[in-house]
């Protein structure tokens, strides 16, 4: 975009009397000055190009970086002969720009007659005054930081609350019909809490039976206690494994997919046409994805048991000589009833937990493509970490309760 | 990456940008097909046409993002699918494109979309990159809009920003793509005003896809017109020529914003 202008003064011409660019020597900017009492003179030579930015005066230093010359207590007026100027152009316009506000200020006459026109042109696009700098906000101290994250969490919490609540009470609308939700959406999302993630949930219980099995007989071999193998990964998959596990495979699969679907929704102001509609987001969006999986999570951690028993099995029969019979008469003694509703319990709890925090964290995610991904993986880490901690809380209240 | 900017030389072209012959498409079928032109230096140059004829994807043919089944583009006398990839790359750092709906990165702040070029491709120092940027952003009257993100923004707004990206590398052709779509009338004169300003102040050659009649009446100097029929130019010129003066019925009757005679309104007859 740069041109050349020849050493005529550069008078009213238009695009048509220009040279086009056609060199690829590129001369070193340069500047002189020529006092004449209050007067200054400003020659400008060379090419003034994007190139040279850096070197040019008042570009890329200081605003006050005009010169000595400019310092000049006397100075009036500033003029300009661009005679000699080779190339030009964005860079020539920021020192143009920030001398005509340094004068401004100072109340010295910015006499532009002999700067190109086109590039008057351009400079009376611009601004007079200083340019204001960008609003790049203050950063809060520690103090109204720790305050500001309280407060945002505490009204967090009371969304998340409400959330919870109106699923609770709505989920009672859904079961006699009465939900403003579609009933094809519903068998969507059930359809993909369940049987489209029974291979994911087999595969990784079957893999946590057997590893369970060959970690135990590390221990029970020594023992004599080969046996045993069988209580452990029955107690194990049964109380804790399939159900954490099975909750984390969800939490990566679906929990994020259902933030990161309704985060591109609010990208593309789907959910203001809901509103504007009055449809409900919460009852349209969120309420079958939370009954779909708060429903389908129990019967995937049944699968998730069952299948998770048989990694073990396998590994116990095939590689460590327990007998089949054995083993199962093992199972039917360790694994309780109790257990399985212990686990069916915690269950549904993990399904809501990952259900709501993929939904309430694509509800409240911005506008942009980035935060459709930032939505997902924020969904993902809540939903483990919840999981983890809510698990926590179910031992602590299980120990208590001799569970 | 170095500043490429004078990494090639432009022998002194007849014209900026000259498509001879292209043909293409998505497909085996051509969306178009013998598309000739010349774009003139510093000239504000109009592909217009009917939706879905084809303009947008002429553009992406000229700007290197599609190429052609047959014929050249020429910009000066470099054929630019003649050049090996990683020269197509530096070529495209002499020009400057605005997306239709402008294309922002969204993650990224008004200020920063307009400094990324300048970051990737020049060897300058933050300040000046930051004054350049600050210029920019005044060129196109959001010298206070640096720190907001493009969500956050009017789509006139994001329009300027778009083009003040597209001027980050101070471009010898400008492509915009439908510049002025979804602006309302006294913003899209704006705009218009704005492109003719810099044309007129930096010389800058402007290609531009458009069917905004009062865009292309107020600031195109010449033109091509796509038939979706044919599949081919039907015409060259000016807008206002056109509307004016075209041979072609079709040209005519859509830059007069009348109805082609040969149209039939539903119902079958003619009016």
């Amino acid at each position: 975009m740069g041109r050349r202008y020849g050493t005529v003064q550069s008078e009213g011409e238009g695009p048509a009397r220009l040279d086009p660019i056609v060199s690829n020597q590129s001369d070193a900017p340069g500047l002189a000055t020529r006092v004449d009492g209050g007067d200054t003179r400003l020659t400008l030579s060379g090419d003034w190009t994007l190139p040279h930015a850096d070197s040019l005066p008042n570009v890329g230093a200081a605003p006050a970086g005009s010169g000595a010359w400019f310092d000049r207590q006397d100075l009036t007026a500033i003029l300009f002969d661009t005679g000699g100027l080779g190339r030009w152009d964005t860079s020539l316009l920021v020192y143009l720009a920030r001398l005509r506000r340094d004068s401004a200020l100072r109340s010295i006459r910015f006499e532009d007659a002999g700067i190109p026109s086109a590039a008057r042109r351009l400079l009376a696009l611009l601004p007079d005054g200083a340019a204001p700098p960008a609003a790049l906000g203050r950063r809060p101290g520690l103090v109204e930081r720790v305050g500001l994250n309280a407060l945002s969490t505490w009204r967090e919490g009371i969304a998340v609350t409400t959330l919870l609540g109106r699923q609770v009470l709505q989920a009672g609308a859904a079961i006699v019909g009465r939900a403003q939700m579609r009933r094809i959406d519903f068998v969507a999302c059930v359809y993909d809490a369940g049987i489209a993630a029974l291979p994911m949930v087999a595969l990784v219980n079957v893999l946590v039976g057997g590893i369970l099995a060959f970690v135990g007989a590390i221990e029970l071999r020594r023992f004599g206690a080969d046996i045993y193998i069988a209580n452990l990964v029955g107690i194990a998959q049964v109380r804790e494994m399939a159900v954490v596990m099975t909750a984390i495979v969800m939490a990566g699969r679906t929990g994020g997919a259902y933030a990161a679907e309704i985060a591109s929704m609010q990208g593309s102001n789907e959910l203001d046409a809901l509103r504007v509609l009055g449809i409900p987001v919460q009852d349209y969006l969120v309420l079958p994805r939370v009954l779909a999986l708060t429903l389908m999570m129990p019967l995937l951690y049944l699968y998730a048991s069952f299948v998770g028993i048989l990694g073990g099995f396998a590994v116990a029969v095939s590689m460590l000589d327990i007998s089949p019979e054995l083993f199962i008469a093992q199972i039917r003694d360790a694994v309780t009833m109790s257990q399985i509703a212990f686990g069916l319990t915690k269950s549904v709890a993990f399904g809501a937990l990952v259900a709501i925090a993929g939904c309430r964290i694509g509800l409240k995610a911005g506008r942009s493509a980035a935060d459709v991904g930032h939505a997902a993986t924020h969904a993902v880490v809540v939903g483990i970490v919840g999981i983890i901690m809510v698990d926590a809380v179910f031992a602590v209240c299980a120990n208590a309760l001799d569970l | 990456m170095l500043w490429t900017f004078d990494a090639m030389e432009i022998d002194q072209p007849a014209s900026t940008l000259r498509a001879c012959g292209l043909a293409f498409g998505y497909g085996a079928e051509p969306v178009q097909h013998d598309v000739s032109f010349d774009v003139k230096k510093g000239s504000i140059f109009a592909i217009m046409g009917e939706s879905g004829c084809g303009k947008s994807t002429l553009l992406k043919a000229l700007i290197g993002l599609l190429r052609p089944s047959a014929g050249t583009v020429h910009f000066g006398a470099q054929d630019y699918w003649s050049l090996n990839e990683a020269q197509r790359e530096g070529f495209g750092r002499r020009i400057g494109v605005l997306f239709q709906g402008s294309a922002l990165w969204s993650s990224m702040t008004v200020a920063e979309n307009v400094a990324l070029p300048l970051q990737m491709f020049t060897r300058l120092s933050a300040p000046s990159i930051d004054a350049l940027v600050q210029l920019k952003l005044s060129l196109v009257g959001l010298e206070s809009s640096g720190s907001s993100l493009p969500a956050d923004l009017s789509g006139g707004m994001r329009q300027r920003v778009g083009l003040a990206r597209a001027l980050s590398l101070d471009p010898e052709i400008l492509f915009l793509d439908e510049p002025s779509a979804g602006l309302d009338p006294v913003a899209a004169k704006r705009f218009d005003d704005l492109i003719l300003e810099l044309r007129d102040g930096f010389g800058v050659t402007v290609v531009m896809v458009s069917h905004e009649l009062a865009s292309l009446f107020g600031i195109c100097d010449d033109g091509v017109f796509l038939d979706a029929q044919s599949r081919t130019v039907i015409a060259h010129g000016a807008p206002k020529m056109l509307r004016d003066s075209a041979a072609n019925p079709a040209v005519h009757a859509f830059m007069a914003r009348e109805r082609p005679e040969s149209a039939t309104p539903p119902g079958g007859v003619n009016p």
